[in-house]
């Protein structure tokens, strides 16, 4: 098993989350969240005082997947997230020990 | 816990013992002047017993009625003063649109403007003073500013008198030193409601770290050294700078809705205070942005649509004085609310809300002395000047010295005022405002209307400006430092860093 966590920009999510639901990805979890890389904040200018913004909003959306459906999900999600301007975002695969349904107590690939 | 309940107690006694107070004088009052005292204006004219309308002649009737419709002095009909519908109505709903201008207007202006953490503090600012200045009002205000029992002399020139202390005699009658068609207590309601607006003026310069304590306290005080003495100089009827009303004037000036009692004693006062307070925690360190430009847009249009009633309203009649000053209200407003956002797009790139925001605010200060006394061309004059140079003192000015004025009371109402009560000076017309001319007048006797003749009216306006900001640095230092050596001004730092919200008031804002 392994987690996908991917930063993308906000206005990608729901094409990002039809071509995951395309392969069969049944659930995620999507988290507004603030960051920057190299793409920088901007200025915001209120009566004369300038404040540079660097934390940007960005979507974190993560899912956890068996090990076969990993390639095509990464591959999908680089797909439909990508603009070609910098701030795209990143994709992180990590491994994952172990995952269990709460109702079913169902454990491992079963699970997920 | 248990000196905080001590201490409310202690005040609610105190407001007992002042309602006591008014009992008592009440009492005394109708001992000892079992007859109704004769106002200076009908006693100028020695008329007979004023007699009731149906017994009148009915060219006496009619010339009664045309008074009223024209807004002049019905004294010669021999008719007893009564009020009119239209005028009373239209200063009734003045009155409700001046209040709005405070609660919500200003609250949500400011709110908007400061951090999440400290909206509630400008809430309770602005309501806290509305009461306050109501009861203060009530007491002993009313009276001081529009009283006459002083005379017409020394103390007269700078405080009214105490025959109204507790609304003593305030009712439905007109009070004729100041308005033929208004009842006295719609009158008193209409001023109450520029007696709240401007001590919660001064409090967007010292935003984000003033005990709400320290504000009540300040503001109990300041009422009595600055307001109360400053609007009767400007607006009562033996007042030393009313130039319009008092033959006796001293000083010939003239200001037609508060550009010296509202916008430049609360601007030059907020000035001082945010000196002596000193400056935010973090000021130019870390960032403080408005934390909502939608409430701030929001507080802006109640703030003009509440001017309406704040300068055609200051005419204390439906009358041809209040048409003028409603249209140059619009065109000084709109003009300020264009020129700001677009000097702006030239030197920083952007048109921005907030620009458009104060640029409307601003317009409003500039025309606030001038809207019943200039021509629909000066008012667009007024609203270029209130685009750019209150924009510069915001802006560059506030730059360059690096004061906390934290949300620009100073640059705007301060610098705003002060550009408005001299540009009244210059571009103030004769032929909108028939009282400044008028051979009936009193601007005759005081030489109003002879300054204006040879376009020296400016040199009156400036003594004006002098003497409104004398008092307000000095009234406002000396207030300062007795309220800061007493109870101190400012929250202990971490209470500063927690917001006022918390620490204040025990509430947040949001919960989401």
């Amino acid at each position: 098993m392994k987690k996908i966590e991917a930063i993308i920009k906000p206005f990608k999510l729901e094409e990002v989350k039809d071509s995951l639901s395309e392969l069969g990805i049944e659930g995620m979890t999507v988290t507004e969240v603030k960051g920057f890389g190299r793409q920088k904040g901007h200025t915001e200018i209120y009566r004369g005082s300038e404040y540079t913004v660097d934390f940007l909003p960005k979507i974190k959306l993560e899912v956890v997947l068996a090990d076969s459906a990993v390639e095509g999900a990464v591959a999908a999600i680089v797909k439909t997230a990508k603009t070609g301007k910098i701030g795209d975002g990143k994709v992180f695969v990590l491994p994952v020990e172990n995952a269990i349904r709460i109702r079913t107590d169902e454990t491992g690939d079963k699970a997920v | 816990m248990m000196k905080k309940t001590t201490s409310v107690i202690r005040l609610l006694a105190a407001v007992a013992s002042l309602a006591m107070l008014g009992a008592v004088t009440s009492s005394l009052h109708a001992q000892s002047t079992p007859a109704p005292a004769a106002s200076p204006a009908a006693s100028a004219t020695p008329a007979p017993t004023p007699m009731p309308f149906a017994n009148a002649t009915m060219s006496n009737q009619i010339a009664f009625l045309e008074a009223a419709h024209s807004n002049s002095d019905p004294t010669s009909t021999g008719i007893a003063y009564e009020s009119d519908p239209g005028h009373n109505a239209w200063m009734m709903v003045s009155s409700a649109f001046v209040l709005m201008m405070t609660l919500p207007g200003l609250a949500f202006f400011y709110g908007g403007l400061v951090r999440s953490k400290n909206v509630l503090s400008m809430i309770a600012m602005c309501f806290g003073i509305t009461c306050l200045v109501s009861l203060l009002w009530w007491a002993v205000g009313y009276s001081l500013v529009f009283g006459a029992s002083f005379g017409t002399s020394g103390l007269g020139y700078f405080l009214g008198g105490t025959e109204n202390f507790f609304f003593q005699g305030v009712n439905s009658i007109p009070n004729t030193n100041y308005a033929f068609w208004v009842s006295q207590n719609v009158y008193s309601i209409f001023q109450l409601t520029f007696a709240i607006i401007t001590p919660a003026l001064i409090f967007g310069s010292t935003a984000e770290r003033m005990k709400f304590s320290a504000v009540m306290l300040f503001v109990f005080l300041w009422m009595f050294i600055v307001y109360f003495p400053l609007a009767h100089m400007v607006w009562g009827s033996n007042g030393l700078m009313n130039g319009v009303w008092n033959a006796n004037a001293k000083i010939p000036a003239i200001d037609f809705a508060g550009g010296t009692v509202v916008h430049m004693s609360s601007g030059w006062t907020a000035l001082i205070l945010c000196l002596i307070l000193g400056k935010r925690v973090g000021h130019l360190k870390e960032p403080m942005p408005p934390h909502s430009l939608v409430i701030c847009f929001l507080g802006t249009a109640l703030l003009w649509v509440g001017w309406y009633g704040f300068n055609a309203g200051s005419a204390v009649a439906a009358d041809v004085i209040a048409a003028n000053a409603f249209t140059t209200t619009t065109l000084a407003t709109a003009f300020g609310a264009l020129t700001w956002p677009v000097v702006e797009w030239i030197f920083k790139g952007k048109p921005t809300v907030l620009g458009f925001c104060s640029g409307a605010v601003a317009g409003l200060v500039v025309i606030t002395p001038a809207c019943g006394f200039v021509n629909s061309t000066g008012a667009v004059i007024i609203g270029v000047i209130a685009g750019t140079i209150p924009y510069i003192f915001a802006t560059v000015v506030k730059g360059i010295f690096k004061y906390d004025d934290a949300l620009d009371t100073w640059g705007v109402h301060g610098i705003g005022g002060t550009c408005g009560a001299i540009a009244t000076g210059i571009l103030a017309d004769p032929n909108v405002n028939g009282n400044l001319l008028d051979s009936a007048a009193p601007a005759h006797a005081n030489g109003l209307a002879h300054a204006i003749a040879t376009h020296s009216l400016v040199l009156a306006q400036l003594k004006a400006v002098g003497i409104t900001i004398a008092l307000a640095v000095v009234g406002t230092t000396i207030i300062a430092y007795i309220v800061k050596f007493t109870i101190g001004l400012r929250p202990s730092t971490d209470a500063e860093q927690q917001g006022l919200d918390i620490t204040d008031h025990g509430e947040e804002g949001y919960n989401l």
